[in-house]
Parts: C-alpha cells; sequence; structure tokens
C-alpha cells in the first residue's frame, strides 16, 4: 500500500488533536506548554507533507519560518513561566487565576 | 520499505505524543516531546525536507528541549501531587478535541478527491530553500531576523531579577 | 469691480472685529482706529458704488454658490447661494447704516473715552456694522435671517455692554428674548415661503410669484403676518415693542446707531425688500401691518407724553416712528416708509447724539427734571439738538417734514383715512412731548448741581452733530424719494424736480395732508410751550390725574407680560421640561444606558473566570465553530 498524503494529514490531525486535548486537560504550565510545540509541530507536518504532493517548496519555507517564531515564543514563554513563578511560587494554573497580587 | 518507515516513524510520534500528555512528571513529559520531535523528522526526511528535518533536530531537540529542562530544572518542579481528579479538563478536553478532529477529517476526506495521489519529486534541500529564502521570501526573513532581535530583548528584560 | 467693491463694503467691518479680537484687544486707542478706519472705508466703498454703479448694473446678481440640495425622491430643491443685491432699494441703505456708522464711531471716541472696556466696544460697533450691511445686501432670505440674528447677537452685546449692572444686564436679555419670538415667526415664515414658492432668492422669488401667484394667494396673508413677526420684533412693534426702551441701559452711541437709526430699522427694510410678497391679491397683511403700525406709533407717542428720562422719551419717540414707517408699509407705501427711514436715521442719532452729549456733560444725569438750562451752558449741543428736534416734529422745510407728509398722503390716497387721523394726532403729540423735552432740559434755570456745572462736549463728539444737523436740515430737498421710488415703480417719466418744485412738492400734492401735519405741529409746539415754559415741575400729573399714572407706566404692557403672560408660559414650559427631563432624559436615557451597562457588565463579567482551561475550551470552540461554518458543514 501507498503512503499518500492523506495518511500524513491523519497523523498530524492526530498529533493536534492530542497536543490540544494535553492544553485543554493539564494542569501544569510548562507541560501546557509543550503540548503548545506539539500542536505546532503537527501543523508543520502538514505543511510539509503538502509541499511535497502539491510540488512546491513554499510550504517548507513556512515550516522553516513557523520553526523560527516557535523558537522565539518560546524563548518568551518560558521567561515569563520563571517570573511568574519567582513571584507565585507555583506554575499550577488553577493557582493563578487572578491577574493581580 | 518507504512504507514500513512511515508507520514506524506515525507511530513513534502518535505514541510519544501521548506519553506527554500522560505523563504526571514534566521531565518526563520533555523527554517524550524530544522522541516526538526526532521522530517527527524522520517523517520530514521521508518528505524529502532534508533541510527542515535538519533544522528540526536543531532547533527542537536541541535548543528548545534544553530551554525547557533548565526551565524545570530552575524551578525544582517536582512530580505532580495528586490533586483532585480533574473532571472539568477531561470533559471540555475531550469535546473540544472530538469537535476539531471530527472536523479536520471531514475536511480531510472531503479533499481528498483533488490533491494529487503521488508524490512529486521535489527535493526540500538546503540549496532550492536558500534560493527561495533569499528571493522571494527576503523580506519576511528580514522581519523574522528582527523578531528573533525583539524576542531576545525581551527575554533579557524579563529574567531581570527585581522585574517591576 | 464692482464686485470688490461691494465685497469690501461687507467685510471691511468684519475684519476690524476679527484685528481686534485678535490683536489689539488691549489697545483701546488702536483698536478704535481700526474700526473707525474700517467703517470709514466701509463708507468711501459704498460712495463709490452709489455714484458709479451704472444703471445697467443694478441688481445684478453677486454671488458665490453655498448650499446646493437637490433631491429627486424627496422633491427637495434648496439652493442657497451667498449673495449681495445692489440696486436703488440697498445701495442708500448701505450708505445710511455706514455714513451715520461712521459718525456714530468718531462720536464714541469722545464719548467713550476712559471706559476700560473700549476695545470691546469698538469690535461689538463693527461686529454690528458687519451684520447690518449683510442684511440690508443680502439677496436670499436665509443669508437675511443669518444676519438678522447676527444683528440680534451685536445688540445683544451692546445693550449689555455694562453687564455689571443688573439693569443692563436684564435689558439685554430681554431684548434678545423679545426678538427670538418675532425671530420665530419670520424663520417659520421664510420656511413657509420656500415651501410654497421653492426658492429664497428675492429675484427667483418675484418671477416665481407671477407664475404661481394662485397657489400663493392661499397662504399669502400666514405668509405676510410671519414674516411681519420678524418686522415686528427688530423693529419694537406692539406688541413686541417692549425690549426697546429697555434698550437704553446700553451706552448713548449705541442707543443713537442700534435703536433709533439702523438696526430698528431693519424691519422695515425687510418689509420693503420683500414687499412684492405682502402686496398679493387676496393678502390681508397689509391691514394688519398698517393698524400695528398706527396703534405703536400712536402708544408710543403717549408714553413718551409722561417719561422723564431723557433717553426713554427719545426711545419712545423712536418706537413712535418706527410705527409711523410701518404704517406706511401697511397703506401700501414702501417709498415714504424708506423715505421717512432714512429722515429718521439722520434726525434720530442727532438727537440721540445730542442727549449723549447733555449726558455727558451733566455727569451722566439723565432726567429731563434735574437739567433745566443747559442752553446757555452747551451752545452748539442746543442748536443741533433744536434741529433734530424741529426735523422730527417736521416744521417745514426740514427732512422730517417731507418725509411725514409722504407718509400721511400716503394713507390718503389708500383711503385709510382712520390712520391717516391717527398720522396726524401722533404728529401733534411728537411735537408736544419733543417741545417738553426742548423746554424742559434746555430753558429755564438750572435746577440742580450738574446743571449748574455743564460743560461743553469735545469737539470729536460735536463735528458729527454738526454733520447730522445738515442732513437733518436738507435731508428733504436731496431727492431721497424719487431714489427709493426708482426701485418700486417703473422709470418716472418726466424731468428731475427743480428745488423750488421739491420745497412745495407736499403742498402741491397733497395739501390735506400737509396743512394737517403743519397745523399739527403748530397746535403741538403751543401746547407744550404753555405748560412748561419756565416750569420746575411737570404740570401734567395733576390735570390728567390716573391717565398720567398709566402712561407714565406704559399702559402697564411690561407688567402685564411679567405677571401674567411669562408666569403662565414658563409655568408650563416649566411642566413639560421636568416631565422630559426627568422622565425621558433621566430614566429612560440616562438611568437606563447605566442600568444596561450594568447588566452586561455583570453578565460578561461571569466569563471572566480567570481559568485558563475556560478560556481554551472556548477558545477551540470559537475556532471548532467558525471552521464549521467556513469548510461547508
Amino acid at each position: 500500500m501507498d503512503v499518500t498524503l492523506e495518511h500524513y494529514l491523519v497523523v498530524s490531525g492526530v498529533l493536534f488533536s492530542l497536543g490540544l486535548l494535553g492544553v485543554i486537560m493539564r494542569r501544569n504550565l510548562l507541560v501546557i506548554y509543550m503540548c503548545l510545540e506539539l500542536m505546532l509541530n503537527a501543523a508543520n507536518l502538514a505543511l510539509v507533507a503538502m509541499s511535497r504532493y502539491n510540488g512546491n517548496l513554499d510550504g517548507q519555507i513556512m515550516v522553516f519560518f513557523i520553526i523560527t517564531v516557535a523558537a522565539a515564543e518560546v524563548a518568551v514563554g518560558l521567561a515569563l513561566i520563571v517570573a511568574l513563578y519567582r513571584r507565585r511560587q507555583t506554575a499550577h494554573v488553577e493557582d493563578l487565576t487572578s491577574l493581580k497580587s | 520499505m518507504q512504507a514500513a518507515l512511515f508507520y514506524f516513524f506515525a507511530a513513534l510520534t502518535l505514541v510519544c505524543g501521548a506519553l506527554i500528555i500522560l505523563n504526571r512528571n514534566p521531565i518526563n513529559s520533555a523527554m517524550f516531546l524530544v522522541l516526538s520531535i526526532a521522530s517527527m523528522a524522520g517523517l520530514f526526511v521521508l518528505l524529502h525536507a532534508f533541510f527542515l528535518a535538519a533544522v528540526q533536530v536543531l532547533v527542537y531537540a536541541g535548543a528548545v528541549m534544553v530551554l525547557f529542562l533548565f526551565v524545570i530544572m530552575l524551578l525544582d518542579l517536582k512530580e505532580e501531587d495528586r490533586r483532585k481528579f480533574n473532571l472539568f479538563g477531561i470533559i471540555t478536553g475531550v469535546i473540544s478535541v472530538a469537535a476539531i478532529a471530527y472536523i479536520s477529517f471531514a475536511a480531510i476526506r472531503s479533499g481528498s478527491a483533488s490533491v494529487s495521489r503521488t508524490a512529486s519529486d521535489i527535493e526540500g534541500g538546503t540549496l532550492p530553500l536558500g534560493k527561495l529564502l533569499f528571493t522571494n521570501y527576503l523580506l519576511p526573513f528580514e522581519i523574522l531576523s528582527v523578531l528573533l532581535l525583539v524576542a531576545m530583548v525581551g527575554v533579557i528584560l524579563l529574567s531581570k531579577k527585581d522585574l517591576k | 469691480m464692482v464686485e470688490l467693491l461691494a465685497w469690501l463694503v461687507l467685510f471691511l467691518p468684519l475684519l476690524s472685529v476679527a484685528a481686534i479680537t485678535i490683536f489689539t484687544r488691549g489697545n483701546a486707542a488702536r483698536s478704535g482706529a481700526i474700526s473707525i478706519t474700517a467703517v470709514v472705508f466701509s463708507f468711501i466703498c459704498g460712495l463709490v458704488l452709489f455714484y458709479a454703479l451704472p444703471e445697467s448694473s443694478m441688481g445684478m446678481p453677486i454671488q458665490i454658490p453655498w448650499l446646493s440640495i437637490h433631491d429627486q425622491g424627496l422633491g427637495l430643491d434648496l439652493h442657497v447661494d451667498i449673495g449681495l443685491r445692489l440696486d436703488h432699494l440697498s445701495l442708500p441703505m448701505i450708505l445710511i447704516v455706514t455714513g451715520v456708522g461712521s459718525l456714530i464711531h468718531i462720536y464714541s471716541w469722545g464719548y467713550m473715552k476712559g471706559d476700560p472696556g473700549f476695545a470691546r466696544y469698538f469690535a461689538c460697533l463693527s461686529l454690528f456694522t458687519f451684520s447690518m450691511l449683510g442684511i440690508v445686501l443680502a439677496d436670499n432670505f436665509l443669508m437675511m435671517f443669518i444676519f438678522w440674528e447676527l444683528v440680534g447677537v451685536s445688540s445683544y452685546l451692546l445693550i449689555g455692554f455694562w453687564y455689571e449692572r443688573p439693569s443692563a444686564a436684564d435689558a439685554c436679555k430681554k431684548a434678545f428674548l423679545t426678538n427670538r419670538v418675532g425671530d420665530f415667526g419670520f424663520l417659520v415664515g421664510i420656511l413657509l415661503t420656500w415651501a410654497t414658492l421653492g426658492s429664497l432668492n428675492f429675484r427667483d422669488l418675484e418671477t416665481r410669484l407671477n407664475v404661481h401667484s394662485v397657489e400663493f394667494s392661499a397662504v399669502a396673508t400666514a405668509v405676510g403676518l410671519l414674516i411681519f413677526c420678524g418686522a415686528m420684533g427688530k423693529s419694537a412693534q406692539f406688541p413686541l415693542h417692549v425690549w426697546l426702551p429697555d434698550a437704553m441701559e446700553g451706552p448713548t452711541p449705541v442707543s443713537a446707531l442700534i435703536h433709533a437709526a439702523t438696526m430698528v430699522a431693519a424691519g422695515v427694510y425687510m418689509l420693503c425688500r420683500v414687499f412684492f410678497l405682502l402686496n398679493v391679491d387676496g393678502s390681508q397683511a397689509l391691514q394688519v401691518i398698517a393698524w400695528i403700525g398706527g396703534i405703536t406709533a400712536l402708544m408710543a407717542a403717549l408714553i413718551a407724553v409722561q417719561q422723564n428720562d431723557i433717553k426713554r422719551i427719545l426711545a419712545y419717540s423712536t418706537l413712535s416712528q418706527l410705527g409711523y414707517m410701518v404704517m406706511a408699509v401697511g397703506c401700501s407705501g414702501p417709498v415714504p416708509a424708506m423715505y421717512h427711514l432714512t429722515t429718521h436715521a439722520f434726525f434720530k442719532a442727532l438727537l440721540f447724539l445730542g442727549a449723549g452729549s447733555v449726558i455727558y456733560g451733566l455727569h451722566h444725569e439723565q432726567n429731563i427734571w434735574a437739567m433745566g438750562g443747559v442752553r446757555r451752558k452747551m451752545p452748539i449741543t442746543f442748536w443741533t439738538f433744536t434741529f433734530g428736534t424741529l426735523a422730527l416734529c417736521g416744521v417745514p422745510p426740514l427732512s422730517g417734514f417731507y418725509s411725514k407728509d409722504s407718509i400721511l398722503a400716503q394713507a390718503i390716497k389708500d383711503h385709510h383715512y382712520g390712520l391717516f387721523v391717527l398720522g396726524v394726532v401722533v404728529a401733534l403729540l411728537t411735537t408736544f412731548y419733543m417741545f417738553r423735552l426742548f423746554y424742559v432740559v434746555f430753558k429755564g434755570r438750572p435746577r440742580t448741581e450738574a446743571a449748574e456745572h455743564a460743560h461743553e462736549s469735545p469737539s470729536v463728539m460735536l463735528w458729527p452733530l454738526f454733520i447730522l444737523a445738515i442732513f437733518s436740515i436738507a435731508g428733504g430737498l436731496l431727492g431721497i424719494e424719487s431714489l427709493y421710488a426708482r426701485h418700486f415703480e417703473a422709470a418716472v417719466a418726466g424731468t428731475e424736480p427743480g428745488f423750488w418744485d421739491r420745497l412745495l412738492e407736499p403742498f402741491n400734492e397733497q395739501l390735506l395732508a400737509a396743512s394737517f401735519g403743519v397745523l399739527a405741529v403748530v397746535f403741538g409746539w403751543l401746547w407744550a410751550r404753555s405748560l412748561y415754559r419756565n416750569k420746575a415741575v411737570d404740570p401734567l400729573p395733576e390735570k390728567l390725574g390716573w391717565w398720567s399714572q398709566l402712561l407714565r407706566n406704559k399702559f402697564y404692557i411690561d407688567e402685564f407680560y411679567e405677571n401674567v403672560l411669562i408666569p403662565c408660559t414658563q409655568d408650563a414650559l416649566a411642566r413639560v421640561a421636568d416631565f422630559i427631563d426627568r422622565w425621558i432624559i433621566g430614566t429612560f436615557a440616562v438611568r437606563g444606558t447605566a442600568n444596561v451597562t450594568d447588566v452586561a457588565g455583570r453578565l460578561l463579567r461571569m466569563l471572566q473566570t480567570g481559568s485558563l482551561q475556560m478560556y481554551a475550551f472556548l477558545l477551540v470552540a470559537g475556532v471548532a465553530g467558525v471552521l464549521y461554518w467556513v469548510l461547508g458543514k
């Protein structure tokens, strides 16, 4: 059986759903962050697969950009988490329900 | 051969993805994320996106994961104590995942007729990508470098001790 | 060139207002100089226009398109220009406004010397000149109305010039509000005209009137009376006359310029300008106008007989003369009306400035019984004032005689015999109260310290008196009447009348009117002389008894307004306003919006739980919804 575009898309979709499930269910900020990365990667996979099956490199360029943005995002996000932890001594979303204090 | 490799990498990616969210210890989650990403690099290779596979490993499995682990160590996060059962999270999570999954699979199924079933012979090597980046996508590329700079400055500011 | 001159005439005073308010507010002398220069130059431009404008370009349009609304669906077609109209009606009027205005500006330089509001005073005076010129030159109703209101504003500012005095503050408020009543009617009249004839331009109206005469005659009376409402307010006709005597709270030059010579004449001018709208078959408006004018003339003359304030006497005299002019319009004689307006502008300005000079010389004493014997102390003022008095009474061959006679003759010609008799009685009363004033103020002995030490005014105040006196004397011989006649009647055939013809014209034309006019003057003079010569107190109250009380209190009209009319309307309006404010604005608008916002805020706040999982769930739900909608179910 040949591997077609749908195979990749299904893998990407399942991965995305897993990430989403993690984001909603988990309560540790860091794990939520990891799940976000997972979702981004799922999108990347879909883009690369599309690029391959459409014979067009633009999708891969997009992935390149996404990776860069994700790297910047991770850096800023983790810095925020560290700052938050310093102040509140927790990385648990249920303890972080108000903006002030 | 191709099919076998695909199934292997796909399964590895998905299993590791599932383990990320199932694991109670953040360090373990991070480790599974590395595995998942690395196996996705394998999928990239299968798709002839060689440059991206390398970048994936370098940036994600290298830099990003090191950051994650570093922060985990810094915060000294222990294994989560067992809190009260997160019924709300599970219900909402399942509902939204079901909705998204349903829509995306419906979209895949309805769109499959119009996509070519055979892979093109396109090669995502360094040369063609580089050419594209420095011609058609020069401006976004430069803007992206500015973005990285901004992120760097922001992080430095955020990580100062007396954050006001 | 003509256009430039016309615009200059109009806008020079406005420029001076701008210059004074922006640059020289702090500098009294410079402000006054700017203002005087502007109005004198405006006068010169007017003179050039008057003498150099060829007959062919009379009434040519000078227009800048301003507002054009054309809507087929609504059937709306409104076209308004900023337009000037130069013709035989407006050109002499410009000369009166700027000419008398210049003299009064110059006079004010002396009269207002040392007043802290000197610059403000001149700015207001120039603003008034600008707005008055606007009324005169306007070629459409809307523009006229705008300037009409501007005149009201500048009059308000000038009456209340000494705003720290409560009486002045009240007077300016009263003048403004009373005028508003009239202006409301005027505006409705304008709208009604537009609704029936579809234009606001005077020339268009005139041509359309010929085409749509049948449609218009249905509303002609209403339109005429509504437009007359405007004139009623501005020209202080009964029953809206109450503001004019109180307006004397302003500085005396202001009374002379605005409340005697020009602004109050604006109503009469406007009636003459739109005379073609009033003089329509089937319109009863002119009848009403004539009688209101007559009643005002008689009533004001009667009141003037028993006033003791020199400016108030002149104010009621002005009212009475305005009634005369309005009566002339009502007797379908716009030419006599304009004629009397012109001569009245000369001698009434003269009288007011003379009175101002007396007041100035007596250190702001206005009660005539505190004067006496001023003749010897202020000879120049005395002589010029005398000529003003004679002209106002209508002694031949002074200007007042000719214009007043033409009005009486017009009343006979139009078969208004009742009004003719009324006019003669008013002429008699006019002579009586003017000579009462004359004898009490200038003859006899000084009755107070102030009168003892009166001094003649500075020459800057006397020169305008001279010039106005000359015009008051010779105004009847200049051919002003034929000038106006050219506007209203088809070209007069025949040669220009010679000097002797003009001198004796009233006797040739309408002997009855002229002889009655002269007789009224003679009897009035004899009566006043017998009563007031060398008297120290007024003998009339004893003889007349409660009549005197009635006259002294102005027929209690003010009291009637204050105690009956105003409370009633005010209470009713207040109740309505209270209801609207309390229930509609307070409850629905203010508290209603507040409550809706409050409830909405409370509801929306429930979404802000702070739970990240909730947010994520809602986000995904939203995304899913959008995707479902976009991807086609």
